[in-house]
């Protein structure tokens, strides 16, 4: 019966001793972050460790650098988990580049030239057609307008 | 993003059809669609598609740039004309001169691309010269 009054001591006796060899949150930290500061594109990540989980957050170059920041975290001793919250910016849009109306003039005059009965006109880059055309021929003007990197077609045609 | 959100199977429907270089950007009002068809019955389908949610292509709110991709080695081209002949011309443009003609459904040797509507063309006869890409498909 004594072994049973001894349990709850016991019991803290053994949690007093695995979390004295366990390394404290504070330390744990600071030992990620060490291990971040070697390669300049980890070593911005913002750490923080709670029980042993280490949340990871800030933006980093890109995703090898992010996989590295998980990887090196979750190799420290006293991380149990990594939350990896790093961001990487995103892509650079390029703008879309509308060709120049002196050049636009004459790509639009050749495009359709075998459309006879279809009007064109270039007014800082925006292509309006007016005039008629066939339903079948349509698609082949339009498609060839496309490629001339216009700014917009204004379709104003009577489709027949 | 609305307009994004009107073409939006647009969109999906070209990356599942594998277009490469897939851009999608709207600007002012206007969304701009730009990539490389694997091949021309792919480009056809996306037109289809476009006319589907646009009848007749009227809004003017896309600008829809479908290239096909085109395998470098390719140096014979067919003459796609509706009937007729081709006009080669010394340059590339409508206002230049008429140097040589080729027959509708001809093949014809492809010695390079000038730029996307004018590639630099020679004939079996030798007449060498500029004609409108358009009307030229791959052998």
């Amino acid at each position: 019966m004594k072994i049973f009054k001894l349990l709850p001591a016991l019991a803290l006796i053994t949690a007093i001793s695995f979390t004295s060899c366990t390394p404290k949150d504070a330390d744990i930290k600071a030992s990620v972050e060490k291990s971040l500061k070697d390669n300049p594109a980890t070593a911005g990540v913002l750490v923080m460790v709670n029980d042993g989980v280490a949340t990871l957050s800030g933006e980093v170059t890109d995703d090898a650098a992010k996989a590295e920041s998980a990887t090196k975290a979750g190799a420290v001793k006293g991380v149990k988990s990594v939350v990896n919250n790093t961001t990487t910016p995103a892509p650079m849009v390029a703008p879309v580049v509308v060709s120049p109306d002196d050049a636009l003039n004459s790509s639009v005059k050749d495009a359709t030239k075998d459309f006879p009965t279809v009007m064109a006109s270039v007014v800082d880059g925006v292509v309006t057609l007016t005039g008629s055309i066939t339903k079948a021929s349509l698609p082949k003007l339009m498609m060839g307008l496309s490629s001339l990197h216009p700014k917009k077609i204004d379709n104003q045609l009577t489709v027949k | 993003m609305a307009l994004q959100d009107k073409y939006m199977t647009l969109t999906e429907a070209a990356t599942a059809a594998g277009v490469s270089n897939l851009q999608v950007r709207e600007q002012d009002g206007i969304m701009y669609l730009d990539g490389t068809a694997p091949s021309g019955a792919v480009k056809d389908q996306l037109w289809n598609k476009y006319g589907e949610l646009d009848p007749n292509f009227s809004s003017g709110d896309l600008v829809m740039n479908i290239n096909v991709a085109m395998d470098a080695s390719v140096t014979k081209v067919k003459v796609m004309t509706d009937s007729s002949n081709l006009n080669i011309r010394k340059g590339p443009g409508t206002d230049q001169p008429i140097v040589g003609k080729a027959a509708h459904g001809e093949t014809i040797t492809l010695v390079s691309k000038s730029n996307d509507q004018w590639w630099l063309v020679r004939t079996d006869d030798g007449e060498e010269g500029y004609a409108y890409a358009r009307y030229l498909s791959a052998e």
